[in-house]
């Protein structure tokens, strides 16, 4: 039998192979997560809390802190560190803004080969693409859910 | 009649394997084989500028290897048959042009040695060409871009995925006198049990190759024990397993000849690839680097080399398509 035409069958076969397929612990990933995130957090944290002992007010510090972290995390990637880093921390690095910037460095360093526009340009957000569209996109419509209440609250 | 059972052949005139020639990254170098490979290229562009050069580089250069084993000249090669992952298989267009000898372009995935061996073989024993080159090539680099991220972005792999290998191997087969013969093949079928994990090859493959070796089996009627060992492309431990269930439920027991070349390349313990090794040049590189030579020195006598291979593509992929595979299984023989 060279394929398995039912439904029922091939469900099986996933059954089966889902038994068979060894997995990453849940516990030990989330708990490798938790490090390297939070460590990324402490991290931009300190940042913030240098900058504003230069007397940078909230805002400024703030864009201080996340110019940074992107910085580092871009060079990290240029240097094939950051991938060792979310191989470790899994989601803990994938999150964060470093993660974000990963995701556009990489692209850029692997089809740059394919010339400035047609690598670099086009396909520098493949993977960050998705997130600014669907961000900007759930941004929008909590907006307009949060306009609608404020109607809603006018009405009262 | 040559064509035996429902998809095999049995040769009827003689398919020598005059030389086979490997070439390998460092990683590969690194791994239980690395001094059975005549060739480890420590810089993984090869010198090149990019990831799809350096492929075409890997095959330039394994071709050139097996060429000089063989003993033989360029110019006598009749045609060659060659493949890569690479999409319209640039990696073997450009590493062969500058042989300028006649080249029939193969996809199987994986398994494409086979399909390639397969083909070589029947020319040769069709009496269409005396001396004709099997040749394929796979890249981690280039495969990764193609199939996956690129390989700077971070991510974590799944236990059952296996790790692209990076290296050439190539073979050529001649109707002139050697150690090694291929008496006959089994085309593969194209097997799917609606699996849609492409992280998860082995199992995708498991099937096919269960499907291929019962076909030899069958056609030859043959028991596993005839064979001193059955090797399989990359199923990896994931997909050895599978298989071993499969065929057991079909009543064939493999499991004292099997061997897998992508759990032989790698060390699981210290390499970090997960489920073992994987591509076109996985099995090429593992048959003329180590297979071979103990079929040629006589230490195994009868061999069945079955490719595997996971015909998908990003596109396929990304609509929701399943994976199906295939395997090319070829009989080789020791000379006495």
């Amino acid at each position: 039998m060279a394929n398995l035409n039912s439904e029922e069958q091939k469900k099986q076969y996933e059954e089966y192979v889902k038994q068979v397929t060894p997995v990453h612990s849940l516990p030990v990933n989330m708990a490798k997560a938790f490090l390297v995130g939070g460590l990324i957090c402490v991290f931009g944290q300190w940042i913030l809390n240098t900058a504003k002992s230069y007397g940078m007010n909230q805002e400024m510090a703030g864009a201080w802190c996340s110019l940074t972290l992107v910085f580092l995390s871009a060079l990290l990637t240029g240097l094939n560190i950051y991938p060792k880093i979310t191989k470790f921390g899994g989601a803990g690095a994938l999150v964060p803004i470093t993660g974000f910037a990963n995701s556009v460095a990489a692209p850029a360093v692997e089809y740059k080969k394919e010339g400035q526009v047609f690598g670099i340009g086009a396909k520098i957000f493949t993977i960050a693409g998705p997130v600014i569209l669907y961000g900007i996109f759930s941004s929008w419509v909590l907006g307009l859910i949060y306009l609608m209440f404020q109607w809603w609250g006018g009405g009262f | 009649m040559p064509a035996i059972g429902k998809q095999s052949i049995e040769f009827q005139n003689d398919v020598f394997i005059l030389g086979g020639g490997s070439i390998v990254g460092k990683k590969e170098g690194d791994g239980p084989l690395g001094n059975c490979f005549d060739q480890i290229e420590e810089d993984p562009m090869i010198g090149m500028n990019s990831w799809e050069e350096a492929e075409s580089a890997l095959q330039q250069k394994a071709a050139e290897l097996a060429i000089q084993k063989a003993s033989v000249l360029k110019d006598q090669i009749r045609m060659i048959f060659a493949g890569d992952l690479l999409a319209q298989s640039i990696a073997s267009s450009f590493g062969i042009v500058s042989f300028e000898r006649p080249v029939y372009g193969l996809f199987g995935a994986c398994s494409t040695m086979g399909e390639a061996l397969s083909l070589g073989s029947m020319a040769v024993a069709g009496g269409y060409g005396d001396i004709v080159m099997a040749l394929t090539s796979s890249h981690f680099a280039s495969a990764e871009k193609e199939f996956r991220n690129p390989l700077e972005y971070g991510s974590q792999r799944p236990l059952s995925a296996s790790w692209t290998v990076t290296g050439s191997g190539a073979c050529v087969l001649g109707n002139r006198s050697s150690k090694v013969k291929i008496t006959g093949v089994t085309a593969g079928k194209i097997t799917d049990y609606g699996l849609k994990d492409a992280q998860n090859m082995g199992a995708c493959m498991a099937p096919a190759a269960c499907d291929t070796i019962a076909a030899n089996l069958k056609d030859f009627m043959r028991e596993p024990s005839w064979y001193d060992k059955i090797i399989t492309g990359d199923l990896g431990y994931v997909g050895q397993r599978i298989l071993f269930d499969l065929l057991k439920d079909r009543g064939q027991d493999i499991t004292k000849q099997h061997l897998d070349c992508g759990m032989m390349i790698f060390d699981q313990e210290t390499q970090d690839t997960h489920a073992g090794g994987s591509g076109c040049g996985c099995a090429a590189s593992v048959f003329a680097s180590y297979i071979l030579p103990q079929v040629e020195s006589g230490t195994w006598k009868k061999v069945l080399f079955v490719p595997t291979g996971a015909l998908m593509s990003k596109t396929s992929f990304y609509e929701g398509q399943s994976v199906p595979g295939i395997a090319q299984a070829v009989v080789i023989e020791y000379v006495e």
